[in-house]
């Protein structure tokens, strides 16, 4: 005990580099963003008036920010469930890859170290209604594609980009995942019987749910923040707001209509929504999981 | 490792000499001109920076537009705003609200005693950057107007012989064109909300919202909705979206794409985009600019059209002896030789008369057929309520706004007035927002 006390000062000198950090880049932004949700202040900042409450209800009150949420929630499902229902398949093939499953490996995890702006942007290439490489594809068997004016279609581009780029990821957890199993436990479900399905589903799939609970949190969050880049350089948001999330409408109102209080407002809805969904999967998806 | 060390030395040993006698005065200025037009403003500044010694003026490129708006903001709010900044068209309004931080151009000439002349400016061009009470806030640099490109080799394929005058004309055109086979679609346009909506109401008389479109007060509110000529042309671009006679090609200028691939016959787009579609579209095809349609329903004369560019802000906050150097360079840049070369080499208008006149004299028109195309439907008629131009707080926002109004009447989402009027709703909300954060 007493040769604790005399280091009392000792870990907190060690942490002061990365609080500092955290303080600097997370909690002074953070509070100046909550702060400033109570404000309605113009462009250059020369002047502001409390307005309570007033930001919060705007925000609510517009049909559009509850018409983004919906857009967020059917996007958030479509890209986890894309991006961790392939990324799984893909572990699933790789791990019984025997010749050349480094290449494969180092292939998959590929498009990871791939930007979000550039992902987009590749996508755009590929699937823009004029020059397109695979619209004129799809062109030759009766699709019309455009992306301009097409909802559906133009949802599909986002999530289609967003789940190349997030597969990757989760590529390299599932695949370490799989190799942890050890091969004995397969091999005696093999003996006694099972076929590669049962066994998948009675003691592959029961032995990653903890990998694959750690890639939802990780997923809901890459979702709601940092496919941004992606909408940016493809739709805009558009048709008509049919990709416009929630992170895309509160850059709209912050940087495009500089209405910082609105936008304010709406990070910190987004950060409590972040909070309660982590919440909401600890306490009731976490009970799922077998560690 | 050994030369190194030696070549840094006689650097340094030869610095002193490289720097003038007595140190200039610097004067930073950003700015959103990418490409070869970033090369061209380097140019102007470096010219300017040649013809004396007190001053030195430094270009930066911030990025768009949009991007050098944020940088400018944050800057500001840094205390680290540069002397001069170039803010687009649709910036006006935030930049003219923003008292404290803006240093009015006609402020600045008058303090430095150096000569202003704002009727030397073309009145679309000046009537767009001037206060309720009269003053000229900025200094214009880069403006530009929507007009009608067409692709001649198509046209000559359908058997038309002249570009159309009307939206009507234009309208059987673009049947004819489709259904002749000359070209898969009929018309296209970049910056919809520009060219659509803001233009349409311009040429045609219209307002597109209350208080002059925002020239006499912050309390303006949207109407464009309630023109019934308005609504009938979103509607009429609606309907020949159905048969290819239109085609919605996206926001910015993603539209251009259909016209310079040959795709669509007709496009309409800034007349600052005339040296781009010539690179793209060189080896497909021949094009000719026209003037903008207009809706004989609505009227006879077609009234001008408004700009889009950008203008030059002063900002606060920096010493006097920087403003003198930005007043004589401003006073340079808007000189008929800068003007007159500027305009020649990019496609935007000449901003005053001298530079026109001057170009007129070097034989720029005669030589480059449509050049004058711009200029022309520009300073056609005296501008009144309805075309001295849009002074809309949050207008980048309030484009988006209209261009998902768009999109959603085009693609069939919403009918066409539910469409503007949804538009015109959270417009209004743009509007109030903005008058209450500028407190007016």
């Amino acid at each position: 005990m007493t040769v604790f006390e005399r280091h009392r000062l000792t870990p907190w000198l060690l942490l002061a580099p990365q609080l500092v950090i955290v303080a600097l880049f997370f909690f002074w932004p953070a509070f100046a963003s909550l702060r400033q949700a109570f404000y309605v202040q113009d462009a250059f900042g020369l002047g502001e008036r409390f307005v309570g409450l007033a930001n919060f209800e705007r925000v609510l009150a517009t049909a559009e920010y509850w018409r983004a949420a919906g857009v967020t929630l059917i996007f958030s499902i479509a890209v986890a469930a894309g991006a961790m229902g392939l990324a799984l398949l893909f572990a699933v093939l790789a791990d019984r890859v025997l010749r050349g499953s480094k290449l494969y490996r180092v292939l998959l995890t590929w498009p990871y170290a791939v930007a979000p702006a550039v992902a987009g942007l590749l996508w755009l290439f590929m699937f823009d209604p004029v020059l397109g490489v695979l619209s004129h594809g799809l062109a030759l068997i009766g699709v019309h594609w455009n992306v301009h004016l097409d909802p559906t279609q133009a949802l599909l581009l986002v999530v289609i980009a967003s789940v190349w780029q997030q597969m990757s990821y989760n590529f390299v957890f599932f695949l370490a995942g799989l190799q942890m199993i050890p091969a004995s436990l397969l091999e005696a479900a093999a003996i006694d019987g099972a076929g590669p399905f049962k066994r998948f589903a009675t003691i592959t799939l029961p032995l990653l749910s903890p990998t694959a609970f750690f890639l939802l949190v990780m997923n809901t969050v890459y979702v709601l923040f940092e496919t941004f880049a992606t909408i940016d350089n493809t739709t805009l948001g558009g048709p008509g707001g049919a990709t416009r999330t929630l992170v895309y409408k509160l850059y709209e109102d912050g940087f495009v209509a500089r209405d910082l209080g609105s936008s304010s407002a709406q990070s910190v809805l987004l950060m409590a929504l972040v909070g309660l969904l982590t919440v909401v999967q600890f306490r009731y998806i976490e009970r799922q999981v077998q560690y | 490792m050994r030369f190194n060390r030696l070549l840094s030395a006689l650097i340094l040993a030869t610095a002193p000499l490289a720097t003038p006698v007595h140190a200039a005065t610097t004067i930073t200025w950003w700015h959103a001109m990418e490409g070869v037009l970033g090369d061209k403003v380097n140019e102007i500044a470096d010219a300017f920076n040649a013809s004396q010694d007190q001053y030195v003026v430094k270009p930066v490129y911030k990025g768009s537009y949009s991007d050098n708006l944020t940088a400018t903001i944050a800057a500001f709010r840094a205390n680290k705003a540069p002397a001069i900044t170039q803010v687009f068209e649709v910036g006006t309004a935030t930049m003219m609200s923003a008292k404290g931080a803006i240093y009015p151009v006609h402020e600045l000439m008058k303090d430095t005693d150096t000569p202003f002349d704002p009727n030397a400016f073309l009145p679309a061009v000046k009537s767009y950057y001037t206060s309720a009470d009269g003053h000229m806030l900025s200094m214009p640099f880069n403006s530009s107007t929507p007009v009608l490109y067409y692709n001649k080799d198509a046209f000559k394929k359908a058997g038309i012989d002249a570009p159309p005058k009307t939206w009507n004309e234009l309208g059987d055109d673009a049947r004819t064109l489709v259904e002749s086979g000359a070209s898969e679609c009929g018309l296209t346009t970049a910056w919809p909300s520009w060219t659509q909506l803001e233009n349409f109401s311009a040429i045609n008389d219209l307002p597109f919202a209350t208080k002059a479109n925002g020239f006499d007060g912050t309390d303006t509110r949207m109407v464009f909705n309630q023109q019934p000529e308005t609504v009938a042309h979103i509607q009429q671009l609606a309907d020949w979206q159905k048969t290819h006679a239109f085609e919605y090609g996206g926001r910015g200028d993603d539209g251009t794409k259909r016209f310079q691939s040959g795709r669509c016959a007709m496009l309409t787009t800034s007349s600052a985009s005339q040296a781009g579609i010539k690179d793209a579209s060189a080896d497909n095809f021949e094009f000719a600019i026209a003037p903008m349609p207009f809706d004989q329903e609505a009227i006879n004369q077609p009234k001008n059209s408004i700009i889009g560019g950008a203008s030059l802000w002063v900002m606060k906050g920096q010493r006097d002896e920087v403003y003198k150097g930005v007043a004589r360079f401003l006073n340079f840049v808007a000189s008929p030789e800068v003007q007159a070369d500027w305009a020649s080499f990019t496609g935007y208008v000449p901003i005053t008369t001298a530079a026109f006149e001057r170009l007129k004299q070097q034989g720029f028109y005669d030589k480059t057929p449509g050049a004058d195309v711009a200029i022309n439907q520009l300073t056609r008629g005296t501008p009144n309520d309805n075309g001295r131009g849009l002074r809309l707080g949050n207008m980048p926002q309030i484009r988006n706004i209209i261009a998902d109004a768009l999109e959603n009447a085009f693609n069939g989402r919403d009918s066409v007035p539910e469409a503007l009027d949804n538009a015109a709703k959270r417009g209004n909300a743009q509007l109030t927002q903005f008058q209450q954060s500028v407190g007016q």
